[in-house]
């Protein structure tokens, strides 16, 4: 155990954030805009059409791209969201695309445009429509979650045809997030009263709290089978058939998925921009 | 190394969602025939164990950098195989959707490398090669270092593999593996050595918990070997249906639109001109695609006016400008909204 004493330091101070913002998102999704009331399977389908017609453009796609921040900025409008946290949590995760991302300018150097007297390279064209790119399909993701919850998505998931198990799996593990959750939340309340302010866990300390996590983990575990037995469990895991889908559904699925197809066949921008720039001239 | 959404082709993330959906449909199928009752609070629990685990990043010596534990084979040791599978694709599924962490069509990719590795190839064939069914502290030590390390070189492999095959970065093979591998050895030993040191915590404290996991069947190599053939058709089937959609739908139409309209607008110099160039913009923006339009613009220099030397002025200003106006009406059609809200509310 000497070996990991001086394997450095831990830090543990994003617990209690991370999991008000699990429970925030879970407050956002029992809103009762008309987009929260939207069958789940409506959103679901209509998101993943949404992330597959974004990234099936080409690498330099950039314009074209541009009309689809219609369906973000509709559902934070229309489902009464707050835009400004969404896009604090898109620039949490932003630093893995922007490495991947920012050796396209550096290696692709071809001009492929020129406004005035500045030359555009395709290399940040393909940067830049890396990061619209992630801008879209991240905040898409996001939305969907807060206009519907977790437990309806996995509703959704499973009248697609997605395992039981798999459900069961997902259910459990977030159900139970927030009672570990409040549990590491406490140990480490607990630990920062009774050491230097400096919020770092040392190694030794880490592995001591990890590891009576783990078996107060067990115990939870062993507490709940028993109370689940006690009311009957016999292995399966009953659930509440979804109605079902109505017009308003089909029509927000039919609605967007043909702005869509639309954005994706015509390069909207391009058009407005000659006509403009013909009247202009 | 969550691949996201934004560095992946749709092809390569079909792929990786047909793959790890048969894998998700396979262990589940497995989980039933288990029938341990008692697996299903526990594996919910230790998922949810990991996910608070992960949170605490912890700071590699002597490098500046930061690590996660990815958990995959913690959760393969003390579960087994299949049950850890899904636990792991669990975990992902709830970072994709409440943190943005990786993205839906990625969900697949996310879920092959840091599920398949550990809990397919690492547990059975390297854990379980070194601990066989006695465990002593020795060997649950050597098994679960070795056992990470590899699990996370594949998977980081896996990473520069899928971004090679998507062509959306351009990052060169050998310099993104010589990126990878190594950061992900670093990591790979801390946490193996984390995985090793929770796997004999448990070791002490509750014994019986590892001894369950070791009378489970292991995977056999007839098992792996349908797993395996499965998983080959799936990824040939959607791999290859798909990219020859993608290659001939949208890229090729375009190309062949470009293809077309380029040697009709050399035949006809000016009068259908204004007409043609809308299909020819369509394509704007193509590196490739730069050079022909400088040929043509020759014969249209006097249209587009002298003031402009550009390669294709025209159409890199009314870009800017639709793009401008393009956002402008999305934002004012959410401002809208947003007011209708407000004054429904």
């Amino acid at each position: 155990m000497s070996l990991f004493l001086v394997l450095g330091v831990f830090r543990m101070n994003n617990i209690g954030k991370k999991y008000f913002d699990l429970e925030y998102m879970d407050i956002l999704a029992r809103g009762r805009s008309p987009l929260h009331r939207l069958d789940p399977r409506a959103k679901l389908m209509t998101t993943l059409l949404f992330i597959i017609t974004v990234v099936s453009f080409g690498k330099y796609t950039l314009l074209a791209l541009i009309p689809f921040l219609m369906y973000p900025v509709f559902l934070v409008s229309a489902g009464g969201l707050p835009a400004g946290y969404f896009m604090k949590k898109i620039l949490t995760v932003l630093p893995f695309v922007l490495l991947m991302g920012i050796f396209n300018p550096v290696i692709d150097r071809t001009i492929v445009a020129r406004v005035g007297a500045v030359d555009i390279s395709g290399g940040w064209v393909s940067f830049l429509s890396i990061l619209l790119r992630f801008f879209l399909t991240a905040s898409s993701a996001l939305l969907l979650i807060a206009l519907t919850g977790f437990n309806a998505v996995c509703g959704a998931l499973t009248n697609l045809g997605v395992p039981k198990p798999f459900i069961v799996q997902l259910m459990f593990f977030y159900r139970y997030l927030f009672v570990l959750g409040d549990e590491a939340h406490g140990m480490d309340r607990a630990r920062a009263l009774r050491s230097s302010p400096a919020g770092m866990v040392r190694t030794k300390t880490f592995f001591s709290m990890t590891g009576h996590l783990l078996l107060r983990t067990f115990e939870r575990a062993e507490r709940i089978y028993r109370a689940m037995n006690c009311r009957g469990f016999d292995g399966r895991v009953p659930m509440l058939q979804p109605g079902r889908m109505s017009v308003r559904d089909f029509g927000f699925m039919a609605g967007w998925s043909f702005l869509f197809f639309a954005f994706r066949v015509y390069n909207v921008p391009l058009t407005l921009g000659e006509w403009l720039w013909g009247s202009l001239r | 190394m969550h691949m996201a959404d934004a560095l992946i082709s749709p092809a390569v993330g079909a792929t990786l969602w047909a793959a790890s959906a048969g894998l998700i449909g396979y262990s589940s199928r497995k989980f039933k025939e288990e029938a341990d009752d008692r697996k299903v609070p526990l594996m919910g629990v230790l998922a949810a164990f990991i996910f608070t685990v992960q949170m605490i990043n912890f700071s590699i010596p002597a490098t500046g950098s930061s690590g996660h534990l990815g958990g995959g084979m913690i959760l393969a040791i003390l579960l087994g195989p299949f049950s850890a599978f899904l636990a792991v694709a669990s975990v992902l599924v709830v970072q994709a959707l409440f943190f943005g962490d990786g993205g839906l069509l990625a969900l697949g990719c996310n879920i092959f490398n840091l599920g398949f590795f550990p809990c397919f190839v690492a547990y059975p064939f390297v854990y379980r090669k070194i601990v066989r069914n006695h465990l002593t502290h020795g060997k649950i030590v050597a098994g679960s270092l070795a056992a990470a390390v590899i699990g996370l070189q594949l998977g980081a492999f896996g990473v520069v593999l899928e971004t090679l095959f998507s062509g959306i970065t351009e990052l060169p093979f050998v310099t993104f593996v010589l990126l990878m591998q190594p950061i992900h050895l670093a990591i790979g030993i801390v946490e193996g050595l984390v995985t090793a040191a929770v796997v004999l915590f448990v070791f002490q404290a509750r014994p019986e918990i590892l001894y369950a996991v070791t009378r489970v069947e292991p995977i056999g190599a007839a098992n792996m070997r349908t797993v395996l053939a499965g998983l080959l058709v799936a990824t040939l089937i959607s791999g290859g249906a798909l990219s020859w959609f993608a290659s001939s739908h949208p890229d090729g139409l375009e190309w062949a639109m470009l293809q077309t309209s380029g040697k009709e607008e050399l035949e006809s110099p000016l009068g259908l001109h204004a007409s043609l160039e809308s299909w020819q913009e369509k394509t704007a923006f193509l590196p490739d695609y730069g050079f022909k339009e400088a040929g043509v613009n020759v014969a249209s220099e006097p249209l587009s006016g002298p003031s402009w030397p550009a390669v294709d002025a025209g159409t890199s200003v009314s870009g800017l400008m639709g793009g401008a106006l393009t956002l402008l009406m999305t934002v004012c059609i959410g401002w809208g909204l947003r007011w209708r809200e407000r004054t429904a509310a």
